[in-house]
């Protein structure tokens, strides 16, 4: 299920041998003459193991880097031994210890929901990182709702979490969960609503599509397309950190109050799987965050197409280029992470009714008024401020290719990176067929 | 009656919630030790709150009974062991208010320098666990580094980190090592600035003036009826500091001393710090009040150190040596409070004619302050228990003596 067959985008879809940008891996291995079959059997064991080790992975520094970044606002080294310099194995250490500890169940726990809710959880999460794209064609299934599935699956983790707390068979648990509940529902209310902003401007849910209609110069970024969706990636910022039980808005384990909320009864590994779960999803939220609305895997300078890294110069270059991306997005996914650790150790926590109402009194409306900030400007500036041009409908104005080509007369349903390809690719055909 | 029954009955049938009675400790992270409090629940409101204290009782004040009189010094460490100093103090000068002595000039000097520097460490303690109650770790972090450096000053004084037997009834075993108080003035000129950066990551926070604005009120008249004292008392805007108002063998020690009692006064403190205004939401006698005048007395304490250590280098004569551990306690009463960080620390001592007391009696502030919590606890959410305790700065050691 790995790329190439729950492909849904309508033409792109159409695998060329010449254009077959989906999967690195499967497009390397076919280079250097592997039988296609071949190809795409090791494609998919390769991808399958990066994505999980891209999940623990990204955990794994997450933890790191939270224990060296509080150390360092703190006044402390933080891990220092560990592995020689930096304390770089302090999470695998840490790993092993929890792994060695006795594997403790509360008698009062229901056994079987206590046992199966940290696998809830940390499914929930890793499952969202099938969507994620890294660059272009770097992701485990290109979905065409790719975020849609993506923040549906993410909510999932609470069901883990309001498992845990509830089969503790302890009050403080129990709390946690069920703040948990309040908090998560909602805020993926003003979440959504900032995914469904981007959305309306590129016109597709697709990831890949979302990330391609930023390249380019970082002013090309979402966050700097107007004014709205300038404010609107901040709701989202904020909305990402409630949505992940980060401070300032940890309640649910909010240590000073609910001793240690849903996770009060857990120890060992299954507390590791929750503790992983929780910094994989903070590395998934500043990821989609960095998609929707930074660029993506488009650095601020386009450096890759600037030096020649493209693939019109050769499919190796191509490729290159293209895994800069990856390099980008994952720096720009730990610099969300880093911000989310220095506001924890910069913050004290919200209480829960402000937590509540800094959603429905604030996040909301003002998303809910950057979308319909977003649907004026788009009527008004098709273009964008760079280009001002006579009102088209909307449906033109949120292809950003129009922008950047002035083609207008387009059915325009079809989804950006189609649009791209061929724009770039010079597939004839498709002119042809939209006609 | 009746009416009322029908009317909650209703009530229930449209939402029924159920009651919920949680313990809050002796475990619990944000109790400041061993501290247990039953909570009635009903969500997240609490509307019942009974502290049971007695889980580090250690028979204190019988053993003051069973040991001489200075033997029992290095128990008062154990009283409130962030101002050990202060305890020591205390026991000292109840002792020789009971005995009529009084100590050289040099001696009372010392003993303002050393209190005031152990009420700047307990009130740092106090500002770092109302910040980590609060859900903000890092300035514990920070206002321990600054304990830290108190903490060394001790060490080197008298050799001990935390229980320090320093200074005894009559005097002290020895002064301080040479350089010390350049040390000590050192620590003071760096930890100026730093009381800035604790009013910018808690005072002036905007989520720390959300969480202890306007939680926790204590009026003055209750602050009162509950025999409040310290800062708690202060912060309810009631004047009151035993440096000041106290009985005259601990004021006189303060004799010279020019510093502000740190009151909200109508509403507003003495204004001879930069420090910006207060926030709107803030109510005198909340919890942020009672954090604010701590940093503030922080502020005097530092004022009163140096002036200290200027007087300690004029003082002609020599520094007083503690009585011997046989001297005789005449026969008859002496009590005595003292202004210790935490509140009112009251010792009492009842002499039959030998160097062993025949009755101590110890007071302490904190006991008041747990007792008043089912008064302020009443009505408000979970989250804000753990804030109303950090702010009245409790510690079971001398709750439960």
């Amino acid at each position: 299920m790995l790329g190439w067959q729950f492909n849904c985008r309508p033409i792109a879809t159409k695998l060329t041998t010449d254009n077959y940008k989906l999967s690195p891996v499967a497009e390397l291995l076919t280079y250097i003459s592997f039988p296609e079959w071949l190809a795409y059997t090791i494609a998919a064991l390769v991808q399958c193991a990066l994505l999980l080790a891209i999940a623990l992975c990204s955990a794994a520094v997450g933890i790191w880097l939270e224990r060296k970044v509080s150390a360092r606002i703190q006044d402390r080294l933080g891990p220092t031994r560990v592995g020689g310099k930096f304390g770089w194995l302090q999470p695998p250490a840490d790993g092993i210890k929890l792994l060695c500890k006795e594997d403790l169940i509360p008698a009062a726990a229901d056994q079987i929901l206590f046992r199966l809710a940290p696998y809830i959880s940390f499914c929930a999460v890793f499952c969202a990182f099938l969507a994620l794209p890294f660059a272009d064609g770097w992701v485990a299934v290109e979905l065409n709702a790719g975020v849609f599935f993506l923040v549906a699956v993410m909510g999932l983790e609470i069901f883990g979490v309001i498992l845990g707390g509830y089969s503790s068979g302890s009050k403080w648990s129990l709390y946690g969960a069920i703040r948990e509940a309040a908090q998560v529902v909602s805020y993926e209310i003003p979440l959504g609503l900032c995914v469904v902003l981007v959305v309306l401007l590129t016109g597709t849910m697709n990831l890949v599509a979302i990330g391609e209609s930023q390249a380019g110069w970082f002013f090309n970024w979402h966050i700097f397309h107007d004014p709205f969706t300038f404010v609107a990636f901040f709701v989202y910022l904020t909305c990402a950190v409630a949505g992940t039980n980060r401070a300032p808005f940890d309640l649910p384990e909010a240590e000073s109050e609910l001793v240690a909320g849903f996770l009060t009864e857990y120890s060992g590994f299954r507390w590791v799987f929750f503790f992983m779960g929780e910094y994989a999803a903070m590395f998934l939220v500043s990821a989609l965050g960095a998609l929707l609305f930074l660029g993506g895997w488009n650095g601020p300078i386009p450096i890759a197409s600037l030096i020649g890294l493209t693939y019109e110069n050769h499919d190796i270059l191509g490729w290159l280029g293209n895994s800069l991306g990856v390099v980008n997005l994952i720096a720009k996914g730990f610099l969300g992470m880093t911000f989310m650790i220095w506001l924890r150790w910069t913050l004290p926590r919200l209480r829960v009714d402000q937590v509540i109402s800094t959603c429905l009194k604030y996040c909301v409306p003002i998303v809910s008024a950057m979308l319909a900030g977003v649907m004026i400007w788009c009527h008004c500036l098709p273009g964008g401020v760079k280009s001002y041009s006579f009102p088209r409908s909307a449906w033109e104005r949120t292809d950003p290719t129009l922008r950047v080509d002035g083609i207008p007369d387009h059915a325009v349903t079809q989804s950006v990176t189609m649009l791209r390809s061929h724009a770039e690719h010079g597939n004839e055909d498709y002119r042809e067929e939209s006609r | 009656m009746q009416a009322d029954r029908v009317k909650s009955e209703v009530i229930e049938y449209d939402v029924r919630t159920d009651e919920m009675l949680i313990n809050m400790g002796p475990q619990h992270p944000s109790t400041h030790g061993v501290l247990r409090v039953v909570l009635r629940t009903d969500g997240e409101v609490v509307s019942e709150v009974t502290p049971h204290i007695g889980y580090l009782h250690r028979c204190a004040e019988k053993i003051a009974e069973k040991l001489a009189f200075r033997q029992y010094l290095p128990f008062t460490d154990r009283l409130d062991y962030l101002a050990s100093m202060n305890m020591n103090l205390g026991w000292a000068l109840t002792g020789e208010k009971l005995l009529g002595h009084r100590v050289s000039e040099k001696t009372r000097h010392l003993r303002v320098i050393i209190s005031e520097l152990n009420r700047i460490a307990s009130h740092l303690v106090a500002a770092g666990c109302m910040g980590l109650d609060l859900g903000s770790f890092t300035p514990f972090m920070w206002t321990f580094r600054e304990r830290e450096k108190i903490v060394n000053l001790f060490e080197e004084i008298c050799g001990a980190r935390l229980t320090y037997s320093y200074l005894w009834p009559g005097g002290v075993i020895d002064g301080p090592p040479d350089g010390w108080f350049d040390r000590c003035l050192a620590f003071l000129d760096q930890f100026e600035p730093v009381i800035d950066e604790l009013h910018a990551l808690l005072t002036n926070n905007a989520i720390f003036i959300k969480r202890s604005a306007g939680v926790g009120v204590l009026p003055p008249e209750m602050a009162i009826n509950y025999g409040c004292t310290g800062p708690v008392l202060r912060a309810s805007g009631v004047d009151w500091d035993l440096r000041r108002d106290g009985e005259s063998i601990y004021t006189e020690m303060y004799d010279g001393y020019t510093w502000r009692i740190i009151a909200p006064i109508d509403g507003r403190y003495p204004d001879d710090h930069p420090y910006p205004p207060l926030p709107y939401d803030a109510v005198v006698g909340d919890s942020w009040h009672r954090f604010y005048v701590r940093m503030l007395e922080v502020v005097q304490s530092m004022y009163l150190i140096r002036q200290g250590i200027e007087k300690y280098n004029a003082a002609d004569g020599e520094l007083d040596k503690p009585f011997e551990v046989k001297k005789k306690l005449p026969a008859g009463e002496a009590y005595l409070e003292t202004e210790a960080p935490k509140g009112q620390m009251g010792f009492g001592l009842v002499g039959d004619g030998t160097a062993t007391p025949w009755r101590a009696r110890i007071r302490s502030s904190s006991f008041f302050h747990v007792a008043v919590l089912g008064e302020l606890c009443r009505g408000v959410l979970i989250a804000d228990m753990p804030t109303i305790i950090a702010s009245m700065d409790i510690v079971l050691g001398e709750i439960d003596r």
